[in-house]
């Protein structure tokens, strides 16, 4: 191209590309802003708002489907098995409690906030909020524990576990010591002819 | 003085000036390197000898991660977050990798939405990437209406899956939530504004002669070159390479759209500058927003979570599927062994790519020019390091 | 003010010192006010809103800014050379400080009320080069040494074009004082440079397209004396982090951010003096006196002053060589045709 036409092209388009921009900033100087300022106001977060996590422990039966979900795991759940007496009452969703639930600790540092762990939860007591403003001066803090069990009561729920497992325990060991005798009395007996077996059924393993 | 200009690190001596070459280091901490880069420049004067690139930084171990996973959906927020910037596109990837592998057909009505979250995303990335690139360049004030836009499209995303930048939305075999009733029309009204801040952007920072000059005879990256580093997406596409994978590679629902796909011409300068690849994004954003509006106004009805599968457990293979992600082809190379959890997930990054053709486009070219340069890539460490 | 001052306490030594303080004082406050209404408007053209929460609307920011940069610690790198790099910023301060002592803030008061004003001013601004330097030589980093030797370059080279300009002006005026340039722009709007000064009606006519294109000259080459977008590269923020700045923090720092903001009601204010007027009132005899002219020259410098942050949030910045291209292909030449034009119509 014409070197002279080039630079006072130049020049032209220069000058003309700078007004162009100086007056969509200019118009913007009096356009409203599109901030707000935020701690005095908030903004309205929509109802599928993903933050914080919230456990209604009232209806958590323990079957532990968040904290296999979470790919992080930043879910720890521990589970006590609860004696045929106990009552622990039925979730709001109609299903019957059968585990204490000591530990359910959340450490919200490590959520990533995915919402895997909501979606298993049979009795849907997993839930995440809208609420994002929880810092914490200390790491452990964050460490969030959702079990309403006191020292005290887990304690007894231990013991009763313990004891329960070690009366069942007893008890198959009675009932082995029984068919262990009754096999040996068996085997005692005078031998009496007894007829040929019959033919035993085909009980074929089915194939794994 | 040309033969300092092509040598390698060393004194020149002899008939010309005796200097000397600077090896300077645009630190992991910069401005404006896109997150933790390393660049080590050889520098003679003002003039760029060699750059060589030194990633890293953010590895954070996302393909070994995988392998531990308990099932093929717990791998979803993980492919979020390694390019952070445009997670539903990666998410998108995945999902069509790992139902090519299972052999699962989903409803219509999830193919719409996945293409609809994807072009969105790609729009908010782009403007990401034009908003950051003018910044490098010196212009303050698009970035921040870059940003004003984007919020409107994190707005509509939380509004449907509750998230504004790591979503866990695209599942394998459906989505998280359907649309709620007003996403259709919120997203019209975006289309409809979003136009003509396209043109208010062009107008303000693209064709801005100083910034014409700045980045319109840099940077070119010549096609054939760009074809044998394996260059994808707009950097390609800005040399003049007519490929698109949402066209030639299609998957899922592209082919009922009509739209362009946006080649770089050499308005401005060579074809391959930076100025071009900055064209690029901006067209491919105006088509964006066109097969935006063809697919709000055919979304069929139906129901997303039909086809999820309950228990995920693919027979022993492998696949590698590949889609158009903001900053070209981003793959995933899926093994499994017949169990639940994957037993290889490998993510080929286009910035990763992209980013090794640097020491090639950038010799010959000031340090300011560098900066322009890196800009223009488009990279994100998140996967470029994974 | 002079003789106000001298009928005070005589001749003797104080007389001068309190001439010398006006100046400071303007900038100071000057500077509070003009580090708040940069981030109110870079603020609203970003569609957003800068300060809001000290005082009402974040009037008193610049106050909580300042007092900030005063305790903070003053960090000096080990390498580096302790001498000039507690030296630079004060350089830097001085050489815009002494050219204040030639403008006219009023039709009362003139630092110093010498016969080469404009002249003077030119040379001693050039006192701010070798502040920069020294600052980044100082500061042992390799970032902070291509920021002053760009800015270095910069500055000198756009020298020329300004000096083209003001030279142009001076040839119409036919003295370099500011006063008496200022109080020859007297009588209504029709007298300024700007619009032909005090030429008869058909040499204003050619007159005025020429003094127009002398103004952007000068205003173009002055926005790279003081470094501000499109022309800072030497303060690139994206690419060399702060230039000939990145080590410095504290009151250090604050010294060249005053330096920086004053060389810009610097030239703002010449430009007013050379080509808008001065102090004189655009109405023919309203609002005029000693007073009012003071108000006069400071909004019109602030009106420049605005001018100039709103060129840096709207362009991007140039490259080293392109600013070079731009001083000595584009700039001098159009100075140097502007200059013989101007010269031939008034010998006319």
């Amino acid at each position: 191209m014409n070197p002279v036409a080039e630079y006072f092209g130049d020049i032209y388009r220069g000058l003309r590309t700078a007004t162009i921009g100086m007056r969509i900033t200019f118009k913007h100087l009096f356009t409203r802003a599109v901030t707000i300022q935020y701690p005095t106001v908030k903004m309205k977060l929509p109802e599928r708002a993903r933050n914080r996590l919230y456990v209604n422990m009232d209806d958590c039966i323990g079957c532990d489907q968040c904290a296999m979900a979470c790919p992080v795991d930043c879910i720890q759940i521990e589970t006590i098995k609860s004696t045929p007496e106990d009552n622990l009452g039925t979730t709001s969703t109609g299903q019957k409690k059968r585990l204490h639930v000591p530990v359910f600790d959340i450490d919200i540092a490590k959520c990533c906030y995915c919402g895997l762990c909501v979606y298993p939860c049979p009795t849907e007591c997993i839930k995440m909020t809208d609420v994002y403003e929880f810092s914490e001066f200390d790491r452990h803090s964050l460490i969030y524990s959702f079990s309403t069990m006191t020292p005290a009561e887990i304690e007894t729920a231990k013991m009763k576990a313990k004891k329960m497992e070690e009366e069942a325990a007893a008890k198959k060991a009675a009932a082995a010591a029984a068919a262990k005798a009754a096999a040996e009395a068996k085997a005692a007996a005078p031998a009496v002819p007894v007829p040929p077996a019959p033919p035993a059924a085909p009980q074929q393993q089915k194939p794994e | 003085m040309t033969d300092t200009l092509t040598a390698a690190p060393k004194t020149s001596t002899g008939k010309s000036l005796r200097t000397e070459e600077m090896i300077i280091n645009m630190g992991p901490q910069h401005p404006s390197t896109h997150g933790v880069l390393r660049l080590e420049i050889v520098v003679d004067g003002e003039i760029v000898v060699d750059v060589v690139p030194h990633i890293g930084y953010l590895h954070r171990c996302f393909e070994k991660h995988c392998e531990h996973m308990t099932n093929y959906q717990q791998v979803i927020p993980y492919v979020d977050r390694m390019d952070y910037v445009c997670a539903m596109n990666n998410e998108f990837a995945y999902v069509v990798a790992a139902e090519r592998l299972l052999k699962i057909q989903v409803p219509e009505r999830v193919e719409f939405i996945r293409v609809i979250m994807a072009e969105l995303q790609r729009i908010a990335s782009h403007l990401i990437a034009v908003g950051t690139y003018g910044i490098d360049i010196g212009a303050f004030t698009p970035f921040l209406y870059c940003f004003r836009d984007r919020e409107k499209i994190l707005d509509l995303f939380e509004m449907t899956c509750g998230a504004r930048l790591l979503y866990n939305y695209m599942w394998i075999g459906g989505l998280s939530h359907d649309l709620p009733p007003d996403f259709v029309p919120r997203a019209k009204e975006f289309c409809a504004y979003f136009k003509p801040k396209i043109k208010e952007f062009n107008d303000l920072l693209t064709y801005n002669e100083i910034f014409v000059k700045r980045t319109a005879m840099t940077g070119v990256l010549p096609a054939d070159v760009g074809l044998n580093y394996a260059c994808s997406g707009p950097m390609l596409r800005a040399s003049g390479v007519n490929w698109d994978l949402r066209r030639d590679d299609p998957y899922s629902v592209y082919h009922k759209f009509d739209w362009e796909v946006a080649v770089g011409k050499g308005e401005m300068g060579p074809v391959g500058s930076c100025w071009d690849r900055h064209i690029v994004r901006m067209k491919e954003m105006e088509q964006s927003v066109r097969i935006l509006e063809q697919a709000l106004a055919q979304i069929p009805e139906g129901d997303v979570q039909s086809a999820i599968p309950k228990r995920i457990r693919p027979n022993p293979g492998e696949v590698y599927a590949r889609t158009e992600s903001p900053r070209g082809e981003l793959g995933f190379y899926i093994v499994s062994d017949g169990t639940a959890t994957p037993y290889r997930i490998k993510a080929r990054g286009p910035g990763f790519v992209n980013l090794s053709v640097i020491s090639e486009i950038a010799k010959g070219a000031m340090i300011a020019d560098l900066v322009a340069i890196v800009g223009s890539i488009d990279i994100v460490l998140g996967e470029v390091d994974r | 003010m002079e003789q106000y001052l001298t009928s005070l306490f005589g001749d003797t030594i104080w007389v001068h010192i309190l001439m010398g303080v006006p100046p400071l004082v303007f900038i100071l406050l000057y500077a509070l006010v003009v580090i708040y209404l940069e981030m109110k408007m870079a603020a609203h053209m970003q569609d957003r809103l800068a300060y809001m929460r000290t005082g009402w609307h974040g009037l008193l920011q610049p106050i909580a800014d300042m007092l900030k940069l005063l305790q903070k610690e003053d960090t000096i790198p080990a390498a580096a050379d302790k001498f000039l790099f507690l030296l630079a910023p004060y350089v830097v301060f001085i050489g815009t400080y002494a050219a204040f002592a030639a403008l006219p803030f009023g039709s009362a008061y003139i630092g110093s009320g010498i016969n080469v004003g404009v002249f003077y001013i030119l040379a001693i601004s050039s006192l701010v080069v070798v502040g920069l330097l020294m600052a980044g030589w100082a500061s042992n980093n390799k970032w902070s040494l291509f920021g002053a030797l760009r800015s270095a370059a910069q500055i000198v080279s756009y020298e020329i074009p300004s000096a083209l300009a003001i030279l142009a002006v001076v040839m119409m005026a036919g003295t370099m004082n500011l006063q008496e340039l200022s109080a020859m722009q007297t009588g209504g709007i029709g007298h300024w440079m700007i619009l032909g000064g005090s030429l008869p009606l058909a040499k204003k006519l050619i007159a005025v397209p020429l003094m127009l294109v002398l103004f952007l000259i000068y205003y173009v080459s002055s926005m790279a004396e003081v470094n501000r977008t499109p022309f800072d590269i030497p303060e690139a923020e994206s690419e060399l982090v702060q230039g000939y700045n990145t080590e410095y923090s504290g009151m250090k720092f604050a010294i060249f951010y005053l330096a920086e903001y004053a060389n810009l009601f610097a030239v703002s204010a010449i430009v007013t003096v050379l080509f808008f007027g001065g102090w004189a009132s655009p109405f023919a005899s309203l609002m005029t006196g000693p007073w009012w002219s003071a108000f006069w020259f400071v909004t019109k410098g602030m009106f420049f002053v605005s001018l100039n942050i709103w060129l840096r949030w709207t362009l991007p910045r140039f490259r080293v060589d392109q600013l070079m291209y731009m001083s000595w292909k584009v700039l001098t030449p159009f100075a140097l045709a502007c200059v013989v034009g101007l010269g031939l119509l008034l010998v006319w």
